[in-house]
């Protein structure tokens, strides 16, 4: 008989809940920055919305694991279990945020400006939605050599955001007139980045679990 | 039939970093052909809480009782290896028994008061020992009530029958029956098992002030109360000891994982 059977199922279910959230914030993501090339307000606004429920979900899991750690006081890996699902939640609500944010820099650049968004802002949120798809997974299998990944990954996304930057810049000396636009498109960049960052802290929160040490992956 | 063998240069588990009070080398035990222990190494520091944990069975309480050798009054029993107490083995034919017992006291799991006063509880050992002047009977008293946190609760009826007193207010008599005989080391079996909570909470309190003056091991099933009170801690599993180190580093990261399965409560 495995003791503790119903602790054990509790522990499950909060790694399910925080998979769920994780996917809800790379669907955020994947909108926000389609809302962001396409100009669609509609969906930005809708973007924002859906953003409530990551704020309610992030509240749901913390309560849960609070109510655990009182009702169970769990120790070793599953203290640390409880203590990671604390931290990767409030990395997801701020990934979340941060799809909240490019939404609203669309809103903000309007459905008239006529100008295209720099190629690399995609590229930086498929390596975004590919770092959360192997977060997931890191997550999953509480598997470290996959969460020791995402500090590579998130290398090469410092690396487009710094040309996106270098090139706005440019632009904004060449055109004065495209301020706001760029103004807007290097925030967007820079969420995108941030978001990232968070998917690193994840990995982080993974080795932690398994090795029971801190380790810093940014 | 004990028999003394040579100490190694390193034991599997040792503290050296601190000031050790016993030293368990190889020590094996059995009851008939039932063995309980097998071969326990290990160094308990002085001045520390040794905390011992493990599930029914694991040779936790045959491992305390037999570092005052209390074990041996239990028939058929057989042991080997060594256990030194201030670096001379105890099972040495030459060694003082009743100084032994006289150095290292004992609380039980359930407490076990005398049919008599309070204060004959406690003056129960010096006496024994030839203590026969009255104010220097009083002072024991009231140094050893103090010493268990009992004093401000008792001090107006020491002559009352002390079975008149709560299940806590009883056990922290019999810690301070033992203080009276100022032992250097107390051995505690489960000591808190048979309390309520708050009288639970005072005895580890009291366990935390003690450390400072005296070298404390504890065998304990609330693994909570492992990790709030002491500083070392040993695992043991089918008479064997599978994991012995800070009790800081065994509740956050268990090298073993049948500790890690023990504690986090999937066996047991």
């Amino acid at each position: 008989m495995v003791a503790r059977e119903q602790f054990q199922l509790d522990l499950k279910s909060i790694k399910d809940e925080i998979i769920q959230l994780a996917m809800l914030t790379e669907d955020a993501l994947i909108k926000a920055v389609d809302a962001l090339y396409n100009q669609d307000i509609t969906l930005a606004n809708q973007i924002i919305a859906n953003d409530k429920l990551v704020d309610k979900r992030e509240l749901d899991i913390n309560n849960k694991a609070v109510l655990l750690i009182a009702k169970q006081q769990p120790v070793a890996k599953d203290l640390r279990r409880l203590i990671i699902a604390l931290k990767i939640t409030t990395d997801l609500e701020r990934m979340g945020d941060h799809a909240k944010n490019i939404a609203e820099a669309t809103i903000e650049l309007g459905e008239h400006y006529l100008l295209t968004v720099h190629p690399a802002v995609k590229e930086m949120r498929d390596i975004a939605i590919e770092m959360v798809r192997v977060a997931i997974n890191a997550i999953k299998y509480e598997d470290i050599s996959v969460a020791r990944k995402l500090s590579k990954m998130d290398d090469s996304m410092d690396e487009l955001y710094e040309t996106i930057i270098r090139e706005m810049l440019e632009e904004t000396a060449t055109n004065p007139e495209k301020v706001q636009y760029v103004m807007q498109m290097a925030f967007s960049a820079r969420y995108i980045e941030r978001f990232a960052d968070h998917i690193t802290n994840i990995g982080e929160s993974i080795l932690f679990l398994v090795k029971g040490e801190s380790f810093d992956l940014n | 039939m004990i028999t003394v063998k040579e100490r190694p240069m390193t034991s599997k588990f040792g503290m050296k970093e601190d000031k050790t009070i016993y030293s368990v080398d190889n020590f094996n035990l059995w009851y008939g052909e039932d063995q309980a222990l097998n071969e326990i190494c290990m160094d308990i520091p002085t001045n520390k809480v040794t905390a011992i944990i493990g599930p029914s069975g694991c040779g936790k309480s045959t491992f305390i009782k037999a570092l005052n050798r209390m074990v041996e009054l239990i028939p058929s029993v057989k042991m080997t290896g060594s256990i030194d107490y201030n670096e001379q083995n105890i099972f040495n034919p030459k060694y003082n028994v009743e100084e032994l017992r006289t150095s290292v006291g004992m609380v039980f799991q359930k407490p076990n008061p005398f049919p008599k006063s309070i204060y004959e509880n406690v003056v129960y050992g010096p006496k024994i020992h030839g203590v026969k002047k009255k104010s220097i009977l009083d002072e024991v008293v009231e140094k050893s009530l103090r010493g268990a946190a009992l004093w401000d609760e008792v001090k107006d009826r020491l002559h009352e029958n002390a079975f008149g007193l709560s299940g806590g207010q009883q056990q922290r008599l019999c810690i301070a029956r033992c203080l009276a005989i100022e032992p250097e080391v107390i051995l505690m079996d489960e000591p808190t098992s048979a309390l309520d909570p708050i009288s639970t909470l005072k005895v580890e309190e009291l366990v935390q002030t003690l450390k400072k003056d005296y070298s404390i091991v504890i065998v304990t099933h609330n693994m909570q109360q492992a990790a709030r009170i002491s500083d070392k801690t040993a695992f043991f599993l089918n008479g064997e000891v599978i994991e012995y180190n800070d009790t800081d580093q065994i509740f956050s990261n268990p090298a073993d994982k049948r500790t890690e399965d023990y504690i986090t409560g999937r066996f047991g």
